[in-house]
């Protein structure tokens, strides 16, 4: 099996609206390894648009072109709905940011992680039990048989988002893209939930899409990054180099960024370049 | 400036009751930007609504302003503390516009020439006249968030309290946002808290930091202190290194 298993050429989405169409990716070539994989941006950049896309999520209103979308042999692009249900939970899954909005609130969450085992892989109940318990002990619950039975209302942030990772991960797929999932932690859970997620992908040899706005976490947690600026990719590098940026958004978004390592007397503010975009 | 001594917050609910601040004592002088930093639930909101009246406290002794506040607050003591809070989508009205929103703490406090001072508070905050009559829905967030400090500061008051008033915002506006924070305390030598769970914005507007944990004040540093770790307890300097990213040794 070769070592690339996302293979994007000139993505396109876009949204036609009365006030004209909105461009929310334009052009967007990148591929992926079984690697971490950084997405930066602020908001309104395209990166969970993108994000999306990769997982065939995107409204029916979207329009999305592009040369070459494969993952792992199979062409996204003439994917069909049933296609994307195989794929969906089974090879690729998504881990979103707030677990509070994506937990489904009347369903204890034992039987959501266990459910994907039940719809992907032909679990009986008993096994689906077995392996969510598993699983809930691989994010680091301490108690995993008392938290099987509890509803998401009674979880912490930190353990909420735990659970949807092992919910996301339950089934082993081979591509994890994590939508800001640590953005509405706490830095010391935060810092929790990367190094069960940074496990989990090297154990697994899963490829891993990180989509965040926090430089810090980014360049610290990932092998490459792409930054992104209204909807397109700006500049590729390595994640330890992001300090030695060239492109003149990515050093204005550092410059931008109080540090508690580099004080600077005055922030710089960014300053766009329509030309950017062209 | 203010002053306070074993402030304690205790929420009740039912049975139950909820020690939200334990004991905090603090001591800001003016024209000080004084930082609290914790993670959720620590108290560090807490602290900023009890000074404002906000939530019924007990504390030994409770000075703000010159003036020993009550648990109740009259109409002047409550001009002297304006309130920025998080999330600029919700603080401010949907259905209000800007002049609206500037001009009711106007005709609360019965201060005259209101026209002009509108004008002037949106110039200080790098609005423009055409902002003046729109509804926050057309406006973006750093813009809505200029809006609230617009409003808190129209009354002309000495002390700015900041509840994480750039955490809903991106790395660029919150630039902006801090640029124009570090620049109106300069001009109208304010004294301010400032709330925040980002070390680094803390660090960036404040000379000294407060450490909260679990309701208590773990320790008081000075912002050269947590740049280069000088700190005592072991809760400051873990929150320190998780704040620098993420490190796969350990």
């Amino acid at each position: 099996m070769s070592d690339t298993l996302l293979e994007v050429q000139n993505l396109n989405v876009s949204f036609p609206g009365r006030g004209g169409t909105t461009h929310a990716v334009r052009n967007a070539s990148f591929t992926l390894g079984r690697e971490r994989l950084g997405v930066v941006g602020e908001s309104g950049s395209g990166k969970s648009t993108m994000g999306r896309a990769l997982l065939g999520l995107l409204p029916p209103t979207a329009i999305i072109t592009a040369q070459k979308m494969d993952f792992a042999g199979s062409d996204l692009l003439r994917s069909t709905e049933s296609d994307w249900q195989a794929l969906r939970g089974r090879r690729m899954s998504m881990v979103m940011q707030d677990p509070k909005y994506s937990l489904n609130p009347v369903m204890k969450v034992g039987h959501q992680i266990g459910e994907t085992c039940r719809l992907q892989l032909g679990s009986t109940f008993a096994d689906a039990r077995k392996r969510s318990l598993a699983m809930l002990d691989a994010v680091k619950i301490r108690n995993p048989d008392r938290v099987y039975d509890l509803y998401p209302h009674q979880l912490s942030g930190g353990m909420g988002q735990r659970v949807m990772i092992a919910m996301m991960l339950v089934a082993e797929p081979d591509l994890l893209i994590a939508d800001e999932p640590t953005s509405a932690l706490d830095v010391t859970v935060q810092n929790e939930v990367l190094r069960i997620l940074d496990d989990l992908v090297r154990e697994r040899g899963m490829g891993l899409i990180f989509i965040s706005h926090n430089l810090t976490v980014v360049s610290s947690f990932c092998d490459r990054i792409l930054v992104m600026y209204g909807g397109k990719i700006m500049e590729e590098c390595k994640a330890s180099e992001l300090q030695k940026a060239k492109h003149p958004y990515t050093k204005a978004l550092i410059a931008a960024a109080p540090s508690l390592a580099h004080p600077r007397a005055e922030l710089a503010t960014v300053k766009r370049d329509a030309e950017w975009l062209e | 400036m203010i002053e306070v001594r074993n402030l304690n917050v205790v929420f009740r609910n039912g049975g139950t009751a909820m020690h939200a601040v334990r004991d905090v004592s603090l001591n800001i002088a003016e024209g000080e930007t004084f930082g609290i930093v914790g993670e959720s639930g620590s108290g560090k909101s807490t602290i900023l609504r009890a000074l404002a009246g906000l939530v019924p406290s007990t504390s030994d002794h409770m000075e703000i302003n010159g003036h020993v506040a009550g648990p109740k607050r009259n109409r002047d003591e409550r001009r002297f503390m304006q309130f920025v809070f998080q999330d600029p989508y919700g603080s401010l009205h949907p259905r209000q516009t800007v002049d609206a929103t500037l001009r009711e703490p106007l005709i609360i406090h019965k201060i005259a020439d209101k026209d002009v001072k509108i004008q002037k508070a949106l110039g200080d905050v790098g609005l423009s006249p055409q902002h003046r009559f729109r509804y926050p829905h057309q406006l973006s967030g750093g813009q809505r968030q200029r809006v609230a400090i617009a409003r808190a500061l129209i009354l002309a008051p000495p002390i700015l309290l900041l509840d994480e008033p750039t955490s809903a915002l991106d790395v660029s506006i919150q630039a902006e946002i801090l640029y124009l924070l570090s620049n109106l305390r300069k001009t109208y030598s304010l004294t301010s808290i400032l709330v925040s769970h980002d070390l680094a914005v803390v660090a960036h507007l404040c000379s000294r930091i407060a450490v909260m944990q679990f309701g208590r004040l773990v320790e008081v540093i000075s912002a050269e202190d947590l740049r280069s770790g000088n700190v005592r307890e072991t809760y400051t300097r873990q929150l320190i290194s998780a704040s620098k990213g993420f490190s796969r040794d350990k």
